[in-house]
């Protein structure tokens, strides 16, 4: 096959089941060189055995796994994790507690000559911010410290393949966005083909070239580019993912679909099909007063600060949709109370269409 | 795998046995002395069983929820009567209790008696002598796994029965005492099955049980298929207690009522109740432990002689030569099973550590027949052999040797080590391996890197526990030993059988001495893992 002739990770039609359930079924995909991809899907739905066939950590039941052109697993063979040239990042980050941040890093790289080892780990290290940690022993160090000493580790060999499983779920909030960046940037800087799985789409959103989101069924849903996931969700699955929905149920009439929020063209749906619209929180607009025609007249029921965001509860009044409650995520606090009518319209980029069989 | 096949095959050649019954003994056997031991067995271990219960749970309650004089040391100090091996504690107080003896001397003395006839004293050789001696000794198992179980349950549990209208007592009956119930039988059975090992105060009290009947038929009547027999029928009693364990464990994960642990309520024992629960606390190890003690230490100094002592020291270096090398040898043999098992996760190799586990409930006497047809049996095959290629007779080549004894030892005590062992591989993430895997290193080498530094402590606890053991041992070095050839442990039953204790106490000691370093262990293993003492993890 041509595609295998490239650098990084290929793996083709990998299934893989424990007792009867698959895990994993017939999955392919390229992580090429210098590329982050990123497996997105719910706990629980085989995206760390995904990692662990690639690693070898997990014996591969059908399939083949390539690593920069070589084969190092398919049906007759099964190379062990250590002859593979991988950096493995543990969502637990397994350091090694007895040995010190230097040693865990040093212990990958047995093979060269104790001086460039010590050089190499030195030089990890301190791309990742921690040579001055070299001496104390994990137990010391914090969350956000250990991780980095984890990359470091994982990275030290030069690796041909870097897995991070759930690399930053350990992590507090606050702390999480910054490692994330910094974590991102060593691995640019490596250039490495990298894959990793997340169950928290804003974090695949942030760290991946591209994005594998996998079903519960253990297939791949939809792939492409971060924004492709966002914009044109292949599902209403993806579409969820990203976080609660507003849904409408309609009959395609003469090729169109009606709401209270105006009528919209159907699409890949046929006469008298029932379509299930989908639109984000943040997809539906309020305004108030005068130049807000076109939308549709709403009661507040509730709103929420969140912070950054409000969400805020809205009932329709008209149209379709009369009496049905939708949920309104808008930038900031909610003050358009006591000021009047209050009317909403959709932004299109926040609608899906998924036809109901 | 070679190696478990090894040490399981003295157990499946006694389970064999079992049931394959050679119909030649069975009538005669049933005719006369089996319902003699049944009965006899059965007495003493109802007997030991309630007096270890009432001992063990009550006293780990105190220790655990109550505030009184003396709770810190009584924490501990309840479980030194384990270092005290039940024949010793036997061949003390009979020599302190028997007629002759210093206490019926003195109450003569003191009311004027003269002859037996005049007064009424207890026969300490006898089932009920037996039985407590048994229970001073192995009351700290209950009372082990007792605490623990009281200190694993949510005050939580215990403090809403009592805000429920429930007094404390109403409340240990119906919620505490029901909860910890897994673990107590746990401990109930350990006891038991120390109680079915026992050989030495049987024999010593001549008090008719399996094993003494075991040693009897193969020693005095030379007939090693009629103690097979005798050994087939105690594993039943063997099966039913394993069985019971093994329940209890798995029940054990339900009780469990949550993980949050609070300060224990301590209740203030003042005046009157609380030196009464002193005292209580206070008579088991001063009975178990501190009395034998100063006993033996009075008679070592009493009967010391250098040219004895100098006997003793051969074989206490006998003692710890085997014990060193059975502990050494079974270690390794867990770290092995424990470790592929680990990589390879087979079937048959964690059957078999079940199998290898079952050494430590079967009693010595069963083992050692078990294990003196399995050698006898590769002595005859190997001298066949010779005979057949080379034409000259090899003989017994293993059976009767220090190989037999070590063997023995490790068959026995292989659990104790894999339990140990696996329980510390246990708490290595098997992220840990893939960790090492993934950054270059094979199977040994990640053993040899990771988990035998991670897990270098509990391999030396597990050499110690073995060892201790080892020491301890007397039904299967009596059987196994070579001519000519004694540890402490025969040494120390040979003299008292013969009325000696004098001049054994400075070996029996020894022993005693030896003991205590598990029982120091374990306390300081549970001050560690109290909630709240906890060091970073």
């Amino acid at each position: 096959m041509e595609t295998s002739a490239i650098q990084g990770l290929h793996m083709v039609g990998v299934y893989h089941s424990y007792g009867s359930t698959p895990v994993l079924n017939n999955i392919s995909l390229t992580v090429p060189a210098g590329e982050l991809v990123c497996l997105l899907g719910p706990s629980g739905c085989g995206k760390t055995t995904l990692l662990r066939v690639a690693a070898g950590l997990e014996r591969l039941q059908a399939g083949s796994v390539t690593i920069d052109e070589t084969v190092v697993a398919e049906a007759n063979l099964q190379l062990p994790p250590e002859d593979r040239r991988i950096g493995f990042m543990f969502q637990d980050y397994a350091l090694f507690p007895h040995l010190s941040v230097l040693e865990n890093v040093m212990f990958g790289l047995f093979r060269r000559d104790k001086a460039a080892a010590h050089t190499r780990a030195m030089d990890v290290l301190g791309q990742v911010g921690m040579a001055r940690f070299a001496d104390q022993h994990p137990h010391m160090l914090s969350g956000g410290q250990q991780q980095r000493v984890a990359l470091a580790r994982a990275l030290a060999p030069e690796p041909r393949l870097v897995l991070l499983d759930e690399p930053f779920s350990g992590l507090d909030t606050d702390m999480r966005g910054r490692i994330r960046e910094e974590t991102l940037s060593v691995l640019k800087q490596t250039n490495v083909a990298t894959l990793m799985v997340t169950h928290d789409p804003e974090e695949a959103m942030f760290m991946a070239d591209r994005i594998k989101v996998l079903g519960e069924n253990g297939r791949i849903l939809q792939a492409g580019r971060p924004a492709d996931i966002y914009y044109r969700p292949a599902s209403e699955y993806v579409a969820r993912l990203f976080g609660p929905m507003n849904m409408i149920d309609a009959v395609v009439t003469q090729g169109k679909l009606a709401s209270s929020f105006g009528i919209m063209a159907a699409k890949r749906a046929a006469e008298g099909q029932v379509v299930r619209v989908l639109i984000r929180p943040e997809g539906l607009i309020l305004s108030n007063g005068a130049g807000a025609e076109g939308g549709t007249p709403v009661d507040v029921l509730s709103a929420h600060l969140l912070g950054d965001s409000s969400m805020v509860r809205i009932q329709v009044r008209e149209g379709a949709n009369r009496g049905e409650e939708f949920q309104v995520r808008i930038a900031g606090a909610f003050d358009l109370t006591e000021k009047g009518q209050i009317w909403a319209h959709v932004d299109p980029r926040h609608v899906f269409q998924y036809p109901q069989d | 795998m070679i190696m478990a096949g090894l040490v399981t095959m003295p157990i499946l050649a006694v389970l064999y046995l079992a049931f394959t019954p050679v119909d030649d003994l069975w009538p005669h056997l049933v005719s006369t002395v089996l319902p003699g031991y049944i009965t006899t067995t059965l007495i003493l271990m109802l007997g030991v069983g309630t007096g270890t219960l009432l001992i063990g749970v009550s006293t780990a309650w105190l220790v655990t929820m109550c505030r009184f004089p003396g709770r810190r040391i009584f924490e501990w100090g309840m479980l030194l009567p384990m270092a005290m091996p039940a024949y010793i504690i036997a061949y003390v107080y009979t020599d302190i209790l028997e007629f002759a003896g210093p206490v019926q001397g003195m109450l003569r003395e003191l009311f004027g008696w003269s002859s037996k006839r005049e007064y009424w004293f207890p026969e300490i050789r006898s089932v009920g002598g037996a039985i407590a001696m048994m229970t001073l000794v192995l009351y700290p198992y209950v009372y082990l796994l007792a605490r623990a179980a009281f200190l694993e349950q949510s005050v939580g549990v215990f403090e809403a029965s009592r805000s429920l209208g429930r007094g404390p007592w109403r409340s240990f009956f119906t919620v505490a005492l029901p909860l910890a119930r897994p673990g107590i039988v746990i401990g109930l059975s350990l006891v038991l099955m120390e109680t079915l090992n026992d050989f030495g105060t049987v024999d010593f009290f001549a008090v008719n049980t399996f094993s003494l009947g075991i040693f009897d038929v193969w020693m005095n009547m030379n007939n090693i298929s009629g103690a097979a027999q005798l050994a087939s029928v105690m594993l039943l009693f063997v099966v039913l207690l394993i069985s019971a364990e093994r329940y209890a464990r798995r029940k054990q994960r339900f009780y469990s009522t949550s993980g949050k642990y609070q300060a224990l309520p301590g209740f203030q024992l003042t005046g009157g109740l609380g030196l009464l629960a002193t005292a209580g606390c206070l008579t088991p190890v001063l009975l178990g432990f501190v009395l034998p003690t100063l006993v033996l230490l009075r008679y070592a100094q009493l009967h010391f002689d250098p040219e004895l002592a100098l006997e003793i020291l051969e074989h206490a270096l006998n003692s710890v030569r085997l014990s060193v090398l059975a502990g050494t040898i079974a270690v390794l043999i867990a770290i092995v099973m424990a470790y592929s098992a680990r990589i390879n996760g087979g079937r048959l190799l964690l059957a078999a550590s079940r199998v290898a586990a079952m050494g430590y409930a079967i009693p010595g006497a069963v083992l050692a027949v078990g294990v003196l047809i399995v050698l006898g049996n590769l002595d005859n095959g190997i001298d066949t052999l010779a005979r057949r290629n080379f034409g000259l007779s090899t003989g017994l080549i293993f059976s009767g040797t220090i190989a037999a004894v070590t063997f023995g030892y490790i068959v026995r005590f292989l659990a104790l080590s894999l339990g140990t062992v696996e329980a510390s591989l246990a708490k290595v993430t098997p992220n840990m391996d893939g960790a090492s895997r993934s950054l270059g290193r094979g199977a040994l080498a990640t053993m040899r890197h990771v988990h035998l530094p991670l897990i270098r402590g509990s391999v030396l606890t597990a050499v110690i526990l073995v060892f201790v053991d080892c020491m301890k041992e007397l039904p299967m070095t009596v059987i196994l030993q070579p001519f000519n050839f004694q540890t402490l442990a025969t040494f120390v039953h040979q003299y008292a059988s013969d009325e000696q204790l004098g001049e054994a106490a400075l070996a029996a000691l020894s022993i005693v001495g030896v003991g205590v370093v598990p029982v120091i262990l374990l306390s300081l293993t549970i001050a560690k893992s109290r909630p709240g003492h906890r060091h970073g993890n």
